[in-house]
């Protein structure tokens, strides 16, 4: 497998009023990981839809392999419910094309790295939430694609199971492909190679996430409670507070910020009106 | 003498045939408190739930909600935001409010603030963190004393779930009693109480550090964490990950040495306190290992 990279330019996406990219553009580099994150309506599974064509752009351009290379796993589904785990390879081994020994060669490599080789009977609605997630990715792994597109494959799944998640979307890295996985969970994000993090359909900042949270410098605060909400956010028991426009008072401790922090404090710093973040 | 919880499971055993999918738990929930059960996929946590909220019969033992049996009546004083979210997707924000307003027989019920923007928007057409947030709303209506909630930040972006404990907390502040189910180490920091099930039974009780105990997990400290991840992978050992942090939990630092020097390569290590996500993979395998 050689891996091609994917690049996003001035990407803009409109569902009737709404607008979903506005001006987004990124690209992700083979043999890597690249992490897309954001809050709310931030543009993760929009932007993910348009890479592997099922979302039409109304301006803007996008260089990615042709859709037969991509490997997708959409946010909501990623396997046959009413089939068995083996249906469910056969049927998209199938419509790849993939002759039989190719296919039963992929399909024992991915299900032992998703530790799924003993369920191959098993209904997909029989599995747990994680091994089903477990199940989509595999399935998008079959065809060995030169890009592999992943719409939060963590979300709902227990701790056990994403690292079995990780562990095939790095292996396809390694392999060579291109990456690209939103989440919800920093801790994933800090992993990958490239962290882009989205707010309202445009990049508020991306890079590598040591990078991201080194290039952060307004001062952070902790403390009990929020001395002004708009500016705070809670962790745990305590608040995180920043002070883009007056000296932070000087009995808070400042503290470190992290990637989460990062994250809220440029959504925070954009949703107040403080330019671009 | 305290008051009695508002949430009480005494000794409850669920089986299904041979199965046994709940053996022996007791648990409760008080007033202001936010408790959080945690555990693996497959270690009990929505049995015990559906047992504690009366939709399920338990084999032996007993459960108490807001102080009497559970049934269809006292249900309608608490509120539960399942994962699924529960809300008509084809019905609008305003609708939804309404529908669950008339079920509990507080007609007037206003769409809540933050959500007046989209009033008139088709439910399925929100984003998942402000489904969540209306779930929520709608759960608590009809004023609760107990809230029960299924992974509430699930799939919901940072500054979002901030804001939904930021609720949570308000509420308990004021005296609601609030179950939480997660597998997340973040939502577990945010409980003042949790408790810890594997295979069915309760293993562990009190904050991250009691729930952690004396499991410790070697932190291995390398360029190529990709590469010490893999083949510590594939020596079989439970590793986990934290951030770009490659870990080994409750294995001994000598044996993780001695796989990655194998590999040729080399690592400093160290021993220090399991997370609280890698003890519930510890007895998730050990759960498994048992099965097998």
């Amino acid at each position: 497998m050689t891996g091609q990279p994917v690049v996003v330019r001035d990407a803009v996406v409109r569902f009737g009023r709404r607008v979903a990219l506005d001006g987004l553009s990124m690209s992700a580099q083979p043999g890597r990981v690249t992490a897309v994150v954001g809050g709310d309506a931030a543009g993760k599974t929009t932007l993910m839809r348009a890479l592997v064509g099922q979302v039409a752009l109304s301006s803007g351009s996008i260089e990615a392999p042709p859709p037969h290379e991509i490997g997708y796993l959409p946010a909501s589904t990623g396997s046959w419910r009413d089939l068995t785990v083996q249906e469910n390879v056969d049927f998209v081994g199938g419509s790849y094309g993939l002759a039989r020994d190719v296919l039963a060669e992929r399909a024992g490599v991915v299900l032992a790295a998703a530790g799924l080789e003993r369920y191959r009977d098993r209904l997909s609605r029989q599995l747990s939430g994680g091994m089903r997630r477990k199940l989509g990715v595999c399935l998008a792994l079959l065809h060995d694609p030169t890009v592999l597109v992943l719409d939060e494959p963590s979300t709902g799944v227990d701790p056990v199971s994403r690292v079995d998640l990780w562990r095939l979307a790095a292996r396809a890295a390694a392999a060579g492909a291109t990456v690209i996985m939103t989440t919800t969970y920093m801790d994933e994000a800090e992993r990958a190679s490239q962290v882009l993090v989205l707010d309202r359909g445009r990049v508020l900042v991306d890079g590598p996430p040591d990078a991201v949270v080194a290039a952060f410098d307004e001062p952070l605060t902790q403390g009990p409670r929020a001395i002004r909400p708009e500016w705070a956010w809670r962790r745990g028991g305590t608040f995180r507070e920043m002070w883009p426009s007056e000296p932070p008072p000087s009995e808070l401790p400042t503290v470190a910020a992290d990637l989460e922090d990062v994250v809220i404090a440029r959504t925070l710093l954009r949703a107040n009106g403080r330019g671009d973040a | 003498m305290s008051p009695r919880p508002l949430l009480e499971v005494v000794s409850v055993t669920k089986r299904f045939g041979d199965f046994v999918a709940v053996d022996d738990v007791s648990l409760s929930v008080g007033a202001g408190e936010v408790v959080g059960l945690l555990g693996a996929n497959g270690a009990g946590k929505t049995t015990v739930l559906r047992i504690a909220l009366g939709l399920l019969g338990a084999t032996e033992g007993q459960s108490w909600l807001l102080d009497r049996y559970p049934d269809r009546e006292v249900r309608r004083r608490i509120g539960y935001v399942p994962q699924s979210l529960g809300l008509y997707a084809d019905m609008s924000v305003r609708e939804n409010v309404a529908f669950v307003a008339e079920v509990y027989g507080r007609r007037g019920a206003q769409v809540p603030e933050q959500l007046a923007g989209v009033a008139d928007e088709l439910v399925g057409r929100l984003s998942l963190g402000m489904q969540r947030e209306l779930a929520f709303s709608c759960a608590l209506l009809h004023a609760p004393e107990l809230v029960v909630l299924d992974e509430p930040t699930s799939g919901v972006g940072a500054l979002a779930r901030t804001a939904l404990w930021d609720t949570i907390h308000e509420r308990a502040d004021a005296g609601v009693g609030v179950l939480v189910t997660t597998h997340y180490m973040q939502e577990a920091e945010q409980c003042d109480r949790l408790l810890l099930m594997a295979g069915g039974r309760l293993v562990g009780a009190g904050s991250v550090e009691q729930i952690v105990g004396d499991t410790t997990a070697v932190e291995v400290s390398i360029d190529r964490w990709a590469a010490a991840f893999d083949v510590l992978s594939a020596a079989g050992l439970p590793v986990t990950l934290s951030g770009t942090s490659v870990r080994v939990a409750d294995v001994p630092a000598d044996d993780v040495s001695g796989v990655l020097a194998e590999a040729g390569l080399h690592a400093e290590v160290s021993v220090v306190p399991a997370t609280i996500e890698e003890r519930m993979t510890v007895l998730a395998r050990a759960d498994q290992d048992a099965q097998a």
